[in-house]
Parts: structure tokens; C-alpha cells; sequence
């Protein structure tokens, strides 16, 4: 066997556990926190006789370790069931938040995962020069900020004053591309503030490092030009740091974006985890987790067979 | 100029000129914009309701967790979206006077025990199929059975028994209650097929709109319902309820034209928002109360002294000017104020007074350790601040508080009804009995300073079947003051309910009951 499609296969292998583990944790914690559905519910409106209806339909009367293995066994036969609060099929409901969720991130990956990488080769080629102190200033004032308050003065210059763009992000499947794309406008925007500084700063110092190499002066002394030289044989050397940063920011996409949610009342996974999480809703709040958790594995099997393709020293092993 | 000014409301009414013509002819003739603005809606209002379009409405109060089975709502958004598909057997009006939904006329014995509801004749659920005193009672049936888990329970508990006759709906009480109607508008009580045995979220029911897509935590879309029985009301051809939680979200989807009408505008930007020309923040006083509960059966709350000492000390001016910025009144130790009826006025207002306050701090005989006040960000908007406020004015008078600070989750299952002394909210009853038979009735499950006084349950009982006015009037007047002096509540404001509309909505009319005209806004407003 190919020993990448072996490394592939064991990772898939370990994350299966890890991701039953996960559940396990969060399971217990969920249950640690005080309160439990049926009080979240009914809040102040709360009586000893309404709770105790409440929790005998639901079920939550019944030990918790037999409601998770109740859980484990259905979704391992593919059935994440029902809601406990509103009785509705919880992978219907994640199907939709999570299209929601991967739209968005893939328009905002899309834009600033090129973007990125090319700012820090612009920095690196004008080393310590006013383009690379420019980019580097930009980018990093921009991470600075929490990302509600750059939302916010985006929301107030382009959807209050100018009226460029809605203020909140209202997609519904019967839009066109053109009118949904109009509608994420400013979180894509946003998004691509919050995550570009770190994959910027990480192809700057990556490449930076390579070109410290006996090999890059041989190149530059071969005559080639900056941007030769680190578009052949800088940034290739380079590609497996950048890679897992890459990774790293497309996972914080995927799973972080709870803030930028909320600001522009766009109906993602993370607004969804939230509100399960207060309300206590169990096995919500259990397969958000898990789907984020297999983000974060597979995101990390990707990036740990790339650097292996990318350098050939892992790719031949002796 | 008045003239000019009357004939060019004329022209609007007749819906001849547009609201950006005469604001521009308005100026041109001198007149403010905001007096302008304000013609120009009575004109408008003058020309009558105008049909068709879509009312969006952004609201506040919505999680992904919401379902459509009314004996489980809580917050806004599904009570602003049960109002479109559903509908009670009575509602009460913003001056407190009742009307018929489902219920065409109600009447009572004598004694107040026994009531008769009659369905209204020829009404049909927006399954096709017709309203019969059957669903009525199968309604009240799932409210109030053994089973039950509705927000209602306390109050359709009273019924003793049920029964049909034709197309009328009989209650027999247990014990006599004048208010019972009042009790009949709850929003928990929507009338639904069956009394919704069978599917109680299908949102089915009687109301002027049917429900077309629901996402929750996202957005509730509805449009008109053809065969509503009342067409003077619910103009609109479909009506939204978009959930937006983020204050600055709600307030800048109104001002980017993308909502039409927003609940919940915060105390300290509403007079700023205000101020935009598009759009008029619109504050109703309600029957809802931020307050400080002790419990009168732990120490040192047992001690009327103590209590009366922490009463005193409590600045109830500062906290409505810095907590509600204005939008709101003091309140005065019982949780009833103007907006119910039969209220008395003459019960003397309690100030703070330090002089007061350290007087009756030294007759407790209280051993001066720091009393702790628990408090959160969610047990009311400002909870935190107005703790602060309270320490240091109760500071003033030489009574030592501690603030406690508690996380917002689980404050209402392990903080609020459990600790003796902490921050909560009321949103306030349609009457002064069922108030007091919440939360100040000593069997009340939600009696939340442990007030037990058989002379005021007494009261309570009396005033209940008493259909006398000027009597239940005295009664009540007692018990207000029974509370204000003894009780383990302090009260230091009434909140105002806060929304702020476009321009292009009219018919706006504030209701005491709830934000948005008590969410009858897509009934009772249209689109110029």
C-alpha cells in the first residue's frame, strides 16, 4: 500500500475515535452545566407541575448515560434525531445551516486565501520597503479589531449611509446567486479582514525563512529575478507552513464565525450551536459539535497529506 | 400658509402626492420636518387603510430552539408569529376593554363562577375545517390537564369543570372570578384544531394570516389568510418576522429600510435613532417592572425593618433616569402602577430617603455584615448597573450591599425563586388579580418573595368575585398597600415597551400590553 493512502487511512481511522470521544465530552459537559432543557424552556414561566411534564416528553427523566448511548447508536445508523425543543429533524435543520455556513466560508476562503498569499509575496519581495510595511499595517490593524466592531462600521458606512449593501444578511434559497452573493457582501468582507493578517504574516515569514537558503542565492546569482526566485524556488520550499495556516483559518471559517453570525442575523451553524447550547438541547448541541470536530480532522488530514505531496523528501521515504 | 398646508393634506389623503412631494413643498413653506412628518401621517391616516404589501418586522427574542406549540411560548418571536396564524377567544384592547376573536360574546352568572363563551358563528381554521365549542374546550383540556407543560397552567387552573353546549363554551370556576375574560386573552390559549392534541405546532388556527415558511431563529413568513372573518383589519398581503437578537443589527436593518418596524430599541440610543428622519421611536408605558425581590421567610429579610430600611434606599428617580433614560416610571413597592385599571392614586409615592432608610436599618438590629444582591446581565437590560446604583445610594444611608454577579445561563433555574435577594423582571398582567395571583398569592408557584398572608389571600379571593367596582377598587387598594409596606418586593421602576417604525407604516397606536401594539401590528397597521 502507497504509504500516503495508509497515513490517510489511520488518520481517518484515530479521528473516528476521536470524534466518538469528542461527543463523550461534550455530552458530559452539556449535562454539567446547570439547568437542563426543560427549565431553559419554560424560564421564569417555570412550576414544579409544568417541568415535570415537560421532562417525562422529552425524556430527560431516564439516566443520562443511556440518553448517549441512545444518541451514539442512532447517529451511528445515520440518525441524528429530534430536536428536544421544538420536536424538528435535527439533520434537516443542519443541512440547511450548514450550506449556510460552508457558502459563506467558501466565498470569504475563495477571496482572501489568494489574497492573502499574494500580499505576502508582495512583502516579501519588497522586504522592510513601504509596500511590505503597508500590507503588514493593514492587515494587522484590521486583526486588532474585534471582528463585531469592524461589522459594525462596515454596516454603518455601506448599508446605513450608502446603502450599498443590506445590513443583514438575508438569504433564502429562491435568491439568485447574484442577489445572495449581494446579501453576504459585507460578512464576506469582514471575514476576509478578520483571517487575512495571519495567512499574510505566515507566507511572509515562511518564505523569508527559505530565503535564507544557500540555494536561493545560487538562484539569485543565477540571474533570476525577485519574483522569480521566490515564485520557483521560495515559495514551493514554503508551501507546507502556509498550508496548515491556510487550514487552520478555514477551519476558524467553518466553526468560529458565531460573532459575525449574530451582527448580520445570518442563519449559520454557530448561531444554531449557541442557541441549542442555552437552551440545553442536547443532542443539538452533540451533532454541531461533531460535524465541527470533523471539520477540524479532516481539515488537518488535508493539510498533512499536502505537505507531504508538496515536499519530496516525505513524498520518496528511504 | 395654513391653507396651502390644509389643501396640500387634502391632496394626500385623496393619495394624490407622495410623502417626498409634500415633505418638499412642507419645507418650502417653512415648516419643520417633524411637524411635517407629522401632518403628513394624519393625512394619510386620514385616507384609510391601504391593502396589499409586506410588514417586516425585526425582532428581538428568537432562537433556532422556538417551535410553533403555543403552551411553550416565551419569548418575542414566537408570540409576534402566533399572532398571525392564531387566535385566542378574546383580546384585550390597548384602553383594557375586551373584544371577541373566536368568541363572538361571553357572558356570566351572577356569582361570577359560571361562564358562557359563544363561538363565533361561521369560522373556520386555516384547514379548511369550522370552529366548534369542541375545540375551544380540547384547548383549554390541553392547557390545563394533568399532562400539561403550558405557560398557562396557572391560569386556566382555576376550572373546575368544562363542558359544550351547541356552539357555546361553558367554564364553571372553582371559585368566582370577575376577570376570567381577561384571563380568556392569553397568549397561550390559541384556539386550534382539536385543541391541537394531535400535532400542537402544526400552526393551525383561526388567525388572519397563514403560515407559509418557518425557519427558527431565522425568519417566519406569512401571508393573508382569504377566508379571515374580519376584513377590516390585517391589511397586508404577507408579513415577515425576521429574528434579529443584535441591538445594533435591529436598529441599523430599520434605518437601511431592510425592517419595517423593530422591538426593543435600547433606552440609551433611542432618543439618537429618534432623530433620523425615516423612521419614529415610539414608547407606550406598560404594566412591565424591573425589581429587587427579597424573601420575606430568610433572614435578614424577615424583618419588616430591614426591608422597609432597603425600600427607602433605593434612589427610584436615578434608575429611571440612568437605567431607563427616561423611558419609564418610578414604581412604589407593589407591582401595579396607572396602567391598570382600577388602581389607586392616592397610595403615597415612596421616595428615597436616607434619614429614613438608616432609621429603620438600626431598628432591624441587623448585624451590619454586607447583604448579598445577586444580579445578572439578562435578569433585566441594565440589572448589572442598576445594582450598582442601588449599593451606592443604599451606601449613603449606611446599609452595607455586596453585589454578586451571576452568569446570564441558568439565572432564572438556579439564582431567581431560589436565592433570597436578587434582580428579576415582571412583564406585567392585563388585570391587578391576576398579577397578584401569580406571584403574590401564597400558593403561587411563582411567589417570588415568599409573601404568605392569609389576610391578603383573603382579600384577593374577595376582590375576585366581587363585581362591584368602587368595592374591588378598595380592596385592591388595601392590597397594594399591604405589599408596598410588608412585602418582600421592591420596585423601583415601570419600563416602557420601546419600538421604533418607518415612516411608510401607518397606523401606529402604542398598547400597554405588549411591544408592537402586543404584536397586533400586522393587523392593525398598513403601508402608505
Amino acid at each position: 500500500m502507497h504509504p500516503i493512502v495508509k497515513l490517510v487511512a489511520q488518520r481517518l481511522a484515530l479521528g473516528l475515535l476521536l470524534l466518538i470521544a469528542a461527543s463523550a465530552l461534550i455530552f458530559g459537559l452539556t449535562e454539567a452545566l446547570p439547568g437542563d432543557a426543560a427549565q431553559a424552556i419554560l424560564g421564569q414561566a417555570a412550576t414544579p407541575e409544568s417541568l415535570a411534564n415537560l421532562r417525562a416528553e422529552m425524556g430527560l427523566d431516564r439516566p443520562p448515560v443511556t440518553r448517549y448511548f441512545e444518541w451514539l447508536g442512532g447517529i451511528l445508523t445515520g440518525d441524528m434525531g429530534v430536536a428536544l425543543t421544538n420536536k424538528l429533524d435535527i439533520a434537516t435543520s443542519i443541512q440547511g445551516r450548514m450550506a449556510n455556513t460552508l457558502f459563506l466560508a467558501f466565498w470569504a476562503a475563495l477571496i482572501s486565501v489568494p489574497l492573502a498569499i499574494i500580499l505576502g509575496l508582495i512583502a516579501v519581495r519588497y522586504q522592510n520597503r513601504w509596500p511590505d510595511k503597508m500590507i503588514s499595517g493593514i492587515t494587522l490593524a484590521s486583526i486588532s479589531l474585534p471582528e463585531f466592531m469592524i461589522a459594525y462600521i462596515l454596516i454603518f458606512f455601506f448599508a446605513v449611509k450608502l446603502f450599498w449593501a443590506p445590513s443583514f444578511a438575508n438569504i433564502s434559497s429562491s435568491m439568485s446567486l447574484l442577489e445572495q452573493l449581494h446579501a453576504i457582501a459585507l460578512p464576506v468582507a469582514v471575514l476576509i479582514l478578520v483571517v487575512l493578517a495571519h495567512m499574510m504574516r505566515m507566507t511572509r515569514a515562511a518564505i523569508l525563512n527559505v530565503m535564507q537558503s544557500a540555494y536561493i542565492e545560487t538562484a539569485e546569482l543565477k540571474g533570476l529575478s525577485g519574483f522569480q526566485v521566490i515564485a520557483r524556488h521560495a515559495f514551493p520550499n514554503a508551501i507546507a507552513p502556509i498550508v496548515n495556516v491556510v487550514m487552520i483559518n478555514m477551519a476558524y471559517l467553518v466553526v468560529g464565525v458565531v460573532v459575525v453570525e449574530v451582527v448580520f442575523a445570518y442563519p449559520g451553524m454557530g448561531q444554531y450551536l449557541v442557541d441549542a447550547v442555552v437552551k440545553r438541547d442536547v443532542p443539538v448541541v452533540l451533532a454541531c459539535g461533531v460535524i465541527f470536530a470533523a471539520v477540524y480532522i479532516i481539515l488537518n488530514i488535508i493539510a498533512d497529506v499536502v505537505s507531504i505531496f508538496t515536499n519530496p523528501r516525505l513524498r520518496h521515504p528511504k | 400658509m395654513n391653507d396651502k398646508l390644509e389643501y396640500m393634506s387634502k391632496t394626500v389623503t385623496a393619495g394624490k402626492m407622495t410623502r417626498r412631494e409634500f415633505m418638499g413643498k412642507a419645507a418650502a413653506l417653512g415648516v419643520s420636518a417633524a411637524v411635517a412628518s407629522t401632518m403628513f401621517a394624519d393625512a394619510a391616516r386620514a385616507a384609510g387603510p391601504v391593502k396589499g404589501g409586506t410588514l417586516r418586522q425585526g425582532v428581538q427574542g428568537g432562537e433556532s430552539t422556538n417551535t410553533q406549540d403555543p403552551a411553550l411560548w416565551a419569548s418575542d418571536v414566537p408570540i409576534a408569529g402566533g399572532r398571525h396564524w392564531a387566535e385566542p377567544l378574546l383580546e384585550v384592547g390597548p384602553n383594557g376593554e375586551l373584544s371577541g376573536l373566536v368568541a363572538e360574546s361571553y357572558e356570566a352568572s351572577a356569582d361570577a363562577k359560571v361562564w358562557r363563551f359563544k363561538v363565533r358563528n361561521g369560522i373556520t381554521f386555516s384547514n379548511g375545517k369550522s370552529v366548534t365549542s369542541e375545540d375551544v374546550m380540547r384547548t383549554m383540556e390541553r392547557h390545563s390537564n394533568e399532562d400539561s407543560k403550558s405557560g398557562a397552567l396557572g391560569i386556566v387552573k382555576g376550572i373546575e369543570s368544562m363542558r359544550t353546549d351547541g356552539d357555546v363554551f361553558e367554564v364553571t370556576l372553582a371559585t368566582a372570578n370577575a376577570d376570567l375574560p381577561y384571563l380568556m386573552a392569553d397568549y397561550h390559549l390559541m384556539i386550534q384544531p382539536d385543541g391541537g392534541f394531535d400535532n400542537p405546532a402544526a400552526a393551525i388556527g383561526t388567525g388572519a394570516y397563514i403560515l407559509e415558511s418557518d425557519e427558527p431563529g431565522v425568519r417566519q413568513v406569512y401571508k393573508r389568510n382569504p377566508n379571515y372573518w374580519n376584513n377590516d383589519v390585517a391589511h397586508y398581503e404577507s408579513s415577515e418576522v425576521i429574528v434579529l437578537n443584535d441591538a445594533t443589527a435591529r436598529t441599523a436593518a430599520l434605518q437601511s429600510g431592510q425592517v419595517d418596524m423593530i422591538n426593543r430599541v435600547e433606552p440609551k440610543i433611542a432618543q439618537l435613532l429618534d432623530r433620523a428622519p425615516t423612521l419614529s421611536v415610539q414608547n407606550v408605558s406598560g404594566r412591565g417592572h424591573y425589581v429587587f425581590i427579597m424573601h420575606v421567610d430568610t433572614a435578614p429579610f424577615d424583618a419588616n425593618e430591614l426591608r422597609l430600611a432597603l425600600k427607602y434606599a433605593v434612589n427610584r428617580q436615578e434608575l429611571v433616569d440612568k437605567i431607563l433614560r427616561g423611558y419609564g416610571g418610578v414604581g412604589n413597592d407593589m407591582p401595579i402602577n396607572a396602567a391598570y385599571p382600577l388602581f389607586d392614586d392616592s397610595i403615597p409615592q415612596r421616595t428615597y430617603d436616607m434619614k429614613k432608610a438608616a432609621e429603620h436599618y438600626k431598628a432591624s438590629g441587623h448585624d451590619g455584615s454586607p447583604i448579598i444582591l445577586r444580579t445578572a446581565d439578562g435578569a433585566f437590560p441594565g440589572a448589572v448597573d442598576a445594582a450598582a446604583l442601588f449599593q451606592q445610594s443604599a451606601q449613603a444611608a449606611g446599609i452595607p450591599l455586596e453585589i454578586k454577579r451571576e452568569p446570564n445561563d441558568g439565572y432564572w433555574s438556579e439564582v431567581w425563586n431560589k436565592q433570597p435577594f436578587c434582580c428579576s423582571y415582571w412583564g406585567g398582567r392585563p388585570v391587578q388579580d391576576q398579577m397578584y395571583t401569580t406571584a403574590y398569592l401564597s400558593t403561587a408557584d411563582w411567589n417570588d418573595t415568599k409573601f404568605k398572608r392569609p389576610e391578603f389571600d383573603e382579600m384577593l379571593l374577595s376582590a375576585r368575585a366581587e363585581l362591584d367596582n368602587a368595592k374591588r377598587k378598595e380592596i385592591y387598594s388595601k392590597m397594594g398597600s399591604l405589599v408596598r409596606d410588608e412585602g418582600g418586593l421592591i420596585l423601583p421602576m415601570f419600563n416602557d415597551f420601546i419600538d421604533a417604525v418607518s415612516n411608510k407604516v401607518q397606523g401606529y397606536e402604542g398598547d400597554p400590553n405588549g411591544p408592537m401594539m402586543n404584536w397586533y401590528a400586522p393587523h392593525k397597521t398598513w403601508k402608505a
